[in-house]
């Protein structure tokens, strides 16, 4: 059997963590490879090395069977390596042309270009238009101007980190047709991801990581999606059900809820109706980018709308503030994790306290008693298992994930009579994901009620008694899971969308 | 109005614009790097005593205009190891190295006050120069003052048709990603940083060397502040540059010959005036700006960027 890439007994500390530990990975030519791991678990330093960006204590690598030590990305691109980052390494003032030539070495600016992008785009399937300034485009199509400009150093092996987490289902399908096509072809994939239902489909060989260290090699297809989160976390995961679906009266309603978008790239929203009853657990499905941001920032008080469009308690609260719902006992978790959920330069303490609409019990006369705060913020880190070193770290610099379950424990723990979150799990690993289902649950079991809007599918189906879609800025009817639902929500999403 | 004075308004608004298009073009490079350098009039004040110094020792132009560049870059340089490799802040860095620069230019350039020099003369290019009307309007100037329109074009074909020019602007739009394929962010933004002192000493010498021929304390006057605000105006645009400070060349001309032409408004307001139309220029162009997404502001200005990896 021939490899592409041998990586033997590679260690790389930071200080006393071990990021990697003795990790080896050998990946075939032609084939999708996958690398599993939780949030943490050394992936991204792992692949930092065979890209050239870190360089390993221990350990050697070969590719295609000569010594490999790259000492920068420019060594590995000339090898014949390329990557795809999972925060997308994109200019947004520049076109798609000039971040393409960015990303090769040997190409300067007078090549007159356009053509050959237009060559490998129609090659591949990846429709893009080298003119356009990248800020303009869609994440998907900015997915597909990396991918592309990968594609164009024409590599032996292409590393995708997380390269689904931010695309619609569409999208996914379309990039798993270009990957396939693309090792067909005589290009390794390397691919990271969370999300194992994906890794069994397209990948031929996992590699799997925990805290650092290798657990196992394995073919995906021969273990089940539980199997495979459960060597990635160590341990049995919780089978997830809700223990008596009590639903009592209702608490929450949206109104003839209208809102035209300030920003060009906007979707409008179209009279929103919605009934939300204690104890339940509402979902709202629906592919990114058809008004969910913009239906959020109302919800949360952000932007205020019309008194009676919302309806909490019987109290009309359209006009309040986002800090005056909380003293209802109304609490959010935003999809963009810093900067709505959190203020990026300040501690996980400081944002602890930052969003309490009742702080008395962590101040004395107004005065902050940080003594206090670190007990609350240490229990949520140890309820929801945040990786962190301490209370007092920034949250900007905790992985996504990590934060999102700081974010989540945070207004989990004030037991909120109605909680509203956009994205509860995204960039967040499978046991942590499991935790946060499970603590939702939790709280819908004790009587309080959840709005959930989501475009992962199965998160929704999993947790969800009654489920909307939102398409383009209008709101289906609730669809009641009890009655075979699925089928007509995959027809309302598909039914919305516009190509 | 008679022609030789409507010649000698357009040559005077000329010569008034171009310490700041030497400023400007400058700062420039640098923002578009995603480097806010506010010490801009530190960097023209030390230019111009350097500028002053070297002429009245040696008498040679061409030294005095080189030391006038290196004295800019040095403070620049300073600057550049701040902010690039303490990772200091860039508003406060910048403020402190003007304050500095005025400083230390005022300390320094104590011997000089009395002092006068033969300043750089304008050379009429032969033959063109002759041309009626054209003539002096085009041909009859100072080279530094084609050197400045010169560097325009330069800094614009640098940033737009090369490769690192690419680099350059793909690294102020967002540094991380520059980084994450590779590029040596820092190493392109001290070079950045190290031409705007450049071309900020020039413009500074431009006063001392060209406009009048002596040397002042504070003899800028605010000129850095309406190169910074000029950067902005242009939005970010090279050529608008020249638009820009041609405006604010006039404004200040005009507050000149006002006096002469027997408008009566006192000299205090006339003498506000420039500074009256940066803030008015600035506020009106953030007002059209309002409700759009701006892509013209490199993204990382002001930013620090510290490397993880």
């Amino acid at each position: 059997m021939k490899y592409q890439l041998e990586v033997s007994n590679i260690t790389k500390s930071y200080g006393d963590l071990k990021a990697n530990d003795n990790v080896s990975l050998r990946i075939k030519d032609s084939s999708i490879h996958a690398l599993l791991g939780e949030n943490g678990a050394g992936k991204s330093t792992l692949v930092k090395i065979i890209y050239g960006s870190l360089s390993p204590d221990s350990g050697e690598m070969k590719w295609a069977n000569n010594e490999y030590s790259p000492k920068s990305p420019f060594q590995a691109r000339e090898n014949g390596i390329a990557m795809v980052f999972q925060h997308f390494s994109l200019f947004e003032s520049l076109t798609v042309e000039e971040n393409i030539i960015l990303g090769l070495d040997s190409v300067g600016l007078n090549d007159n270009f356009s053509e050959q992008i237009i060559k490998y785009s129609k090659q591949y399937g990846l429709d893009i238009n080298p003119q356009q300034v990248v800020g303009d485009l869609s994440v998907g199509a900015r997915q597909r101007v990396e991918i592309i400009r990968c594609l164009m150093q024409n590599p032996k092996l292409l590393i995708m980190d997380e390269p689904t987490s931010v695309l619609t289902p569409q999208e996914v399908a379309d990039l798993f047709v270009t990957l396939k096509k693309l090792a067909a072809d005589g290009c390794a994939i390397l691919y990271i991801s969370h999300k194992l239902e994906e890794v069994r489909e397209i990948c031929s060989e996992a590699t799997i990581l925990r805290g650092g260290k290798l657990v196992q090699s394995c073919i995906p297809q021969e273990h089940s999606q539980k199997e495979l989160a459960e060597m990635m976390i160590g341990k049995k995961l919780t089978e997830l059900a809700r223990a008596n679906i009590a639903v009592g009266e209702s608490i929450f309603s949206i109104d003839n809820l209208s809102r035209k978008s300030d920003d060009i790239y906007g979707v409008n929203l179209n009279n929103i109706a919605l009934k939300i009853n204690k104890g339940s657990i509402v979902g709202i499905a629906g592919v990114a980018g058809n008004g969910q941001d913009e239906l959020m920032e109302l919800l949360i008080g952000e932007i205020s709308s019309p008194k009676t469009t919302l309806n909490f308690n019987g109290q009309d609260i359209g006009t309040l503030n986002s800090h005056e719902r909380r003293q209802l006992s109304m609490f959010f978790v935003p999809e963009e994790r810093l900067g709505h959920g959190a203020v990026p330069d300040m501690s996980l303490d400081e944002n602890m306290l930052l969003s309490r609409p009742d702080s008395t019990e962590m101040t004395s006369n107004d005065v902050i008693d940080w003594k206090k705060v670190a007990t609350h913020s240490k229990n949520v880190i140890d309820t929801f298992d945040v990786q962190t070193p301490s209370s007092r770290m920034l949250a900007k610099s905790l992985s996504g994930g990590n934060l999102q379950k700081f974010m989540v424990g945070r207004e989990l723990i004030q037991n909120p009579e109605l909680l509203i979150v956009a994205q509860p799990t995204w960039g967040v690993d499978a046991g942590s994901a499991n935790n946060i289902h499970q603590a939702l649950i939790e709280l819908a079991d004790k009587g309080s009620a959840i709005l959930i809007i989501s475009q992962d599918l199965d998160e929704i189906l999993s947790l969800c008694d009654k489920i909307h879609v939102l398409s383009e800025g209008k709101l289906s009817d609730a669809v009641d899971m009890k009655s075979k639902g699925l089928e007509k929500i995959s027809q309302l999403m598909v039914g919305g969308k516009t190509q | 109005m008679n022609e030789s004075l409507f010649i000698n308004i357009i040559i005077g608004i000329s010569i008034a614009s171009v310490p700041l298009i030497f400023a400007a073009i400058g700062e420039l490079l640098v923002e578009r790097s995603g480097v806010l350098n506010l010490g801009v009039e530190g960097m023209m004040i030390v230019g111009a005593l350097l500028g002053f110094v070297v002429m009245s020792h040696t008498q040679n132009p061409y030294l005095a205009v080189l030391s006038a560049m290196l004295g800019g870059m040095v403070i620049a340089s300073i600057f550049a190891f701040l902010t690039q490799f303490l990772l200091t802040n860039q508003v406060a860095t910048g403020l402190a190295l003007t304050l500095f620069g005025l400083g230390f230019a005022a300390f320094a350039g104590r011997g000089y006050t009395e002092e006068t020099i033969q300043l750089i003369t304008a050379v009429p290019i032969p033959y063109l120069s002759d041309i009626p009307y054209l003539g002096p309007l085009l041909f009859s100037f100072n080279p530094l003052v084609y050197l400045a329109f010169f560097m325009v074009y330069l800094v614009w074909w640098f940033l737009f048709k090369t490769k690192q020019g690419l680099i350059l602007r793909a690294i102020g739009d967002n540094h991380d990603a520059a980084h994450a394929i590779g590029h040596n962010v820092v190493r392109y933004r001290v070079m950045a940083i190290l031409f705007g002192g450049a071309m900020a000493g020039i413009g500074g010498a431009f006063l001392s060397l060209v406009q009048v021929p002596i040397w002042g304390e504070g003899m800028t006057a605010g000129r850095g502040w309406i190169a910074l605000g000029l950067v902005v105006f242009a939005s970010w645009q090279p050529f608008r540059i020249i638009f820009g400070a041609i405006l604010f060349g006039g404004i200040t001309i005009l507050q000149i010959h006002a006096q002469g032409l027997n408008i009566n408004v006192s000299a205090q307001y006339l003498s506000m005036l420039p500074y009256l139309a940066t803030i008015v220029i600035l506020v009106s162009l953030r007002m059209r700006l309002k409700n759009k997404t701006n892509r013209t502001v490199p993204n990382c200005l002001g930013r620090i960027f510290h490397s993880t990896t």
